[in-house]
């Protein structure tokens, strides 16, 4: 269900200037790295968004019309009045730091792992950031675009072994 | 009148009766990490029974057993930890690559899958399928079977020869599809 007409105006209300917007059923809030850490306080405390769903983000190295290079995307939503609402993030090379939820929601702890792993982006404030699908020592981001979907030969970098090898 | 043998009759006899032996008692080390699985499952399971070909037991313990059935995928993570499971096993011993994806990547060419197990594990037989049916994984123990009767010996030295020794494929890379 997308936010309350309130929620929306009461979120207006509070930060004016971060454009809210609404697209097939799903509200949107686009805001800035710097403010990040107040407004998601904010949904949690006041707005009551006591669900973060999801973390993930977006690569739009190569899409056409786009500003900024990775799109944080937080998928939030209330328990008690069925909301959801979708919080975006913009980064850039080479600043790509932003702070961690972890002290507000328990559950971004592997969500926020998985970013990192897959995109490189750096979660201030987290207490165990490493890499939680590939291996630890593998040494790139496999999600971003210009990292190829064969890989750079990591995946056959392995001994083989031949028959009566103990 | 004495009857006329060659001289390593004897020997011939011992190893086909150890071959015999040893192929009617394949105890299979499940290795099953993806859907090929549940197939390996229902092959063990009593309608398709792997049990009357001598595989009776599923022993998870590699000390225990002589076939290693890879059934699945096998990402780059998983692979040292394959490798440290066959070298556990004891000799002689012997490799089904089951399935589509454990024979060479199957549908995942991608950055984490290993494309063929055979590339680091040395293989005996290869099942193809999506998963394989039971049945054809039961074919492919009976051929094994008769693989290790026509070539066994019973000091395992079958697996010496220059033919058991070379890397199974040539470890070529295929061309990178898209940007590098």
């Amino acid at each position: 269900m997308p936010a309350k007409p309130e929620t929306i105006a009461a979120l207006q209300a509070k930060f004016a200037g971060f454009s809210v917007s609404e697209f097939r059923g799903d509200t949107r809030f686009a805001v800035p790295k710097d403010s990040l850490l107040t407004v998601m306080q904010h949904l949690k405390s006041d707005g009551k968004f006591d669900l973060l769903v999801d973390v993930t983000c977006v690569d739009y190295l190569n899409y056409r019309d786009a500003r900024d290079r990775f799109g944080l995307v937080y998928l939030l939503a209330n328990t008690i009045t069925n909301e959801r609402l979708t919080v975006r993030c913009f980064l850039n090379e080479p600043d790509l730091t932003v702070p961690s939820m972890v002290p507000l929601w328990g559950g971004s702890n592997w969500l926020e792992r998985e970013v990192y792993d897959m995109f490189g982006i750096i979660f201030d404030g987290h207490p165990d950031l490493r890499r939680i699908l590939m291996p630890d020592e593998f040494a790139a981001f496999p999600l971003r675009k210009d990292y190829p979907l064969q890989g750079r030969g990591e995946r056959h970098n392995f001994p083989v072994l031949k028959r009566n090898q103990a | 009148m004495a009857i006329e043998l060659p001289d390593n009759v004897v020997v011939t006899k011992l190893d086909e009766l150890a071959s015999w032996c040893r192929k009617n008692s394949l105890w299979p080390m499940p290795f099953a990490t993806a859907c090929c699985g549940i197939e390996l499952m229902a092959t063990g399971a009593s309608r398709h029974d792997l049990a009357r070909f001598g595989a009776e037991v599923f022993r998870f313990s590699p000390r225990q057993c002589d076939l290693m059935i890879v059934a699945g995928r096998v990402v780059m993570k998983m692979l040292p930890v394959l490798q440290r499971i066959w070298q556990q096993m004891h000799e002689p011993k012997w490799c089904i690559s089951m399935g589509a994806c454990a024979s060479t990547g199957g549908v995942f060419d991608t950055y984490c899958v290993v494309q063929g197990i055979d590339r680091f594990i040395p293989v005996d037989m290869y099942v193809p399928g999506c998963p394989p049916r039971p049945e054809q994984l039961i074919q492919a123990i009976i051929d094994l079977q008769d693989k290790i009767q026509r070539e066994g010996t019973i000091s395992g030295a079958e697996f010496e020869t220059a033919q058991r020794q070379m890397t199974k494929r040539a470890l070529q890379e295929l061309p990178m599809y898209g940007r590098a």
